[in-house]
């Protein structure tokens, strides 16, 4: 049923979001600590599992990519809410912080990206992320051939 | 009529939020292919859509959530706020290549470190280029240029005054609106083509708004990968932000 993916993924992410908070007061700080990243873990552990026993239905699959394939719409509705007349209005230190630390960081990433460059660790998986990346760019797609459904 | 159709919009607003997103992506779609033969994302046009509306937005009302305080258009906040963003995001781990994500560990912590040391000596040596002799403002204003979560907290925790933290958040929000908007012009210059980059990306950017918007414009199978190092980086900033750093720029600072 669709909605035990739906809820698998509620029970994911209230689990992470606790934990982290969790993880918060222990480190004496005003923030969730990485609570999404481990719902995202937990998630993944449990789509390990569930395939594993067999039983990572299509309903399970269809309750969990639904909001996959929302995740882009979503992000649109983010990108509508944000305070960009403060950001655009910030004066000059904003600027000069605000795009400064973005090169700097994009040229971080070129240079780590180059070090840990590893081109064929693991070809096999590639049609699966692609289907993946079909899924969060906003279609459901079929199963893969002889991936349990 | 006008005033009936108002109503409608008023009471179901999350509903109302889902047509008017859908347009917004139907448009930017349909300009993706038609005006740009396919070579822009339509997603990225659809989120630079949503970045100019919440512009207008926020020089309509003055307020701070852009598309958002026009009461017609409440339910865009519930849809991409923090809660139903988060639970996209997780949903997205389902798409992740387990051999890949395993790799993150090391990278990870070395974006993280970099992602958060990077731009707050950048965002602290502007502050003191422009005048700021406090530790606690230098810091502040050094925070937001981690995120725009970092800059205010770690200005309330040092007690930092509302101008400093206006400009920290300002900053941090600048810098998301930069990333989502930038990362699809220069993914191909920097190497983001892959899960390992796309963690490298997540870790080093931080900010879970433009590393979500700027992936999902750039290429939507490495959004989980950047998105599960970035979802740490906001948390870390916290941490040190009024510890660490702070003590750094003090004693640097005398």
């Amino acid at each position: 049923m669709t909605i035990f993916g739906v809820a698998l993924l509620a029970g994911c992410t209230l689990v992470g979001v606790f934990i982290g908070d969790l993880l918060g007061i222990l480190l004496g700080v005003k923030a969730n600590v990485g609570g999404i990243g481990l719902a995202m873990m937990l998630l993944i552990a449990a789509r390990v599992w569930l395939m594993r026993r067999g039983v990572l239905t299509r309903g399970v699959k269809l309750g969990v990519e639904f909001w996959a394939t929302m995740y882009i719409p979503i992000v649109v509705a983010m990108a509508a809410q944000q305070n960009v007349v403060a950001a655009v209005r910030g004066g000059p230190i904003v600027l000069i912080a605000g795009f400064g630390s973005v090169a700097l960081c994009f040229a971080a990433t070129a240079l780590l990206s180059r070090i840990g460059r590893h081109p064929l660790a693991h070809p096999e998986g590639e049609p699966e992320m692609e289907r993946g990346g079909q899924v969060i760019a906003g279609a459901l797609q079929p199963d893969l051939q002889g991936e349990k459904a | 009529m006008l005033h009936m159709i108002e109503h409608v919009v008023l009471e179901q607003s999350l509903v109302a939020a889902f047509a008017v997103v859908g347009i917004v992506m139907w448009a930017s779609h349909f300009v993706a292919h038609r005006l740009t033969a396919g070579r822009v994302h339509g997603s990225a046009i659809a989120i630079v859509i949503g970045l100019i509306l919440a512009y207008i937005g926020g020089l309509l009302t003055g307020g701070q959530k852009g598309l958002a305080d026009l009461p017609v258009f409440a339910g865009i906040g519930l849809m991409g706020g923090a809660m139903l963003r988060d639970f996209a995001i997780v949903a997205t781990a389902f798409e992740v290549d387990v051999f890949e994500a395993r790799q993150a560990g090391l990278l990870g912590v070395v974006s993280l470190a970099l992602g958060t040391i990077l731009p707050f000596i950048l965002g602290s040596s502007v502050a003191v280029a422009f005048g700021y002799t406090d530790p606690v403002s230098i810091t502040t204003i050094g925070a937001g240029a981690i995120t725009y979560i970092v800059g205010p907290v770690t200005g309330a925790a040092l007690g930092a005054n509302s101008t400093v933290i206006a400009l920290s958040i300002a900053t941090g929000v600048l810098k998301a609106v930069i990333i989502m908007v930038g990362t699809p012009l220069v993914a191909p210059l920097i190497g983001l083509n892959n899960p390992r980059s796309a963690m490298a990306f997540g870790g080093l950017m931080g900010t879970v708004s433009g590393v979500a918007g700027g992936l999902a414009a750039t290429d939507p199978k490495l959004v989980p990968y950047g998105a599960l190092t970035a979802t740490f980086h906001t948390g870390i900033g916290c941490l040190v932000g009024p510890s660490v750093l702070f003590f750094t720029v003090r004693a640097i600072m005398g």
